[in-house]
């Protein structure tokens, strides 16, 4: 046979030879197909678990009342029940082993999320009690007058 | 050759009923497969936001951005709050500042003073990943680092991600942005750890006002699929044919 024709036709067969060898090597083995179609499930199916096992950093209350129970029945009884004890105190993870403490923001705008008057239409925003944070007491932490945990209650 | 007239018309009827035979025939069902196509048991995760009942706290877009490690003061997030002010002139005033991470703590929107006479309607929107059933996001990538799960939530393999950012242009929610730390395209995941383990969102679990709640479509009896099967709901952008999975009660014409 003519080697001229031969010799290119091996090369490429060899670079074909070597490509699938890589791919083999290279493609995990539980990447396929995984989901309802190649078009929406065409992935590495040991990337579910691996979000799966992302920590969590959020405890929610009942983590916090095993220690707090004082804390979370104060708060439980008050108008302020719906808000979680992470939404201010910030999230659980680690505590109390790392860090022992939370930090504790006693901000103005931390409670100015919400009590900022607004007095919108159609939103429930505009039914939330609201200040003026400019006129009412600038400069002033909240938590002087009102207690966060039960804002009915005047600070002893 | 020694062909009869018997085998010769036996022959042609079998060999005409094969060539009638469907290529479908010849698929082979995976198990997903099959269990999809039986009775829908298992779950199809679906959200439901109430407007009316949002007051613009942000504090779910600072639980997400806490819980999920996006970077706190880049401007970038996986869920955030829209403000729409309504003005009687047809005017509508939209802002998000930071996602509404810090809450919407001044009546100014954008710097400007709007007359509170002047408003006629005014409300707030959290956004997040819609989850749609036909996400144009994993259509478009190019490697297979996109793809949907078995119960319906659409996730990014950050080891197979290199970061083209086509999905980031092809969502059209805008809910993708590209991670600055780990450099992949980065998205909601409906906080895929915590609702495989039975918990809530982060958002949802973080929002004192019931605004957001998660549900499973396939349980009749989830009280999010209750709402949704039963009461008037809109989703974002219809019309792109995406099938957003993410209901909205009292959503607004303005909202885009």
């Amino acid at each position: 046979m003519r080697n001229h024709v031969l010799r290119p036709l091996w090369l490429a067969l060899a670079a074909v030879a070597a490509l699938l060898v890589v791919r083999y090597f290279m493609v995990p083995k539980d990447f396929g197909v995984n989901g309802r179609s190649f078009t929406y499930g065409f992935h590495r199916l040991s990337s579910v678990t691996d979000w799966q096992k992302f920590p969590d950093k959020y405890k929610g209350r009942e983590y916090c009342k095993d220690c707090h129970e004082e804390k979370a029945s104060e708060n439980g009884a008050s108008k302020h029940r719906n808000i979680q004890c992470e939404n201010c105190h910030g999230p659980a993870l680690g505590h109390p082993d790392n860090p022992d403490k939370l930090p504790i923001d006693r901000s103005r705008e931390l409670c100015l999320r919400c009590h900022t008057k607004l007095a919108y239409p159609g939103s429930q925003r505009g039914q939330l009690k609201g200040i003026d944070p400019e006129r009412h007491n600038p400069g002033q932490h909240c938590a002087e007058c009102h207690n966060p945990h039960h804002p009915d209650q005047e600070v002893g | 050759m020694d062909c009869s007239r018997r085998t010769l018309l036996k022959s042609a009827c079998a060999a005409t009923a094969v060539a009638t035979l469907p290529v479908s025939a010849f698929r082979l069902f995976s198990p997903a497969e099959c269990r999809a196509e039986t009775g829908k048991p298992g779950t199809r995760w679906i959200f439901l936001v109430d407007t009316e009942k949002c007051v613009g706290c942000g504090l779910c877009v600072k639980a997400c951005k806490l819980e999920n490690e996006v970077p706190y003061d880049a401007p970038v997030t996986r869920t955030w709050v829209e403000r729409y002010v309504i003005t009687s002139d047809g005017k509508s005033h939209i802002d998000s500042p930071l996602g509404g991470r810090d809450g919407f703590t001044s009546p100014k929107i954008d710097g400007e003073e709007i007359n509170p006479k002047n408003i006629t309607k005014a409300f707030f929107v959290p956004k997040l990943c819609n989850q749609c059933d036909n996400p144009p996001c994993v259509q478009v990538c190019p490697v297979g680092a996109t793809y949907q799960t078995s119960d319906g939530v659409v996730l990014v393999d950050r080891k197979w991600c290199i970061g083209c950012g086509y999905c980031i242009m092809a969502c059209p929610y805008g809910v993708r942005f590209f991670h600055p730390v780990y450099k992949v395209a980065e998205k909601c995941t409906f906080c895929y750890h915590r609702i495989s383990k039975g918990e809530k969102t982060a958002c949802v679990q973080a929002c004192p006002f019931e605004a957001r709640r998660i549900g499973n479509l396939r349980d009749p009896e989830d009280p999010v699929t209750k709402i949704v099967m039963t009461q008037r709901v809109g989703v974002l952008k219809d019309e792109y044919g995406t099938k957003p999975q993410v209901f909205y009660l009292g959503l607004d014409r303005s909202v885009r």
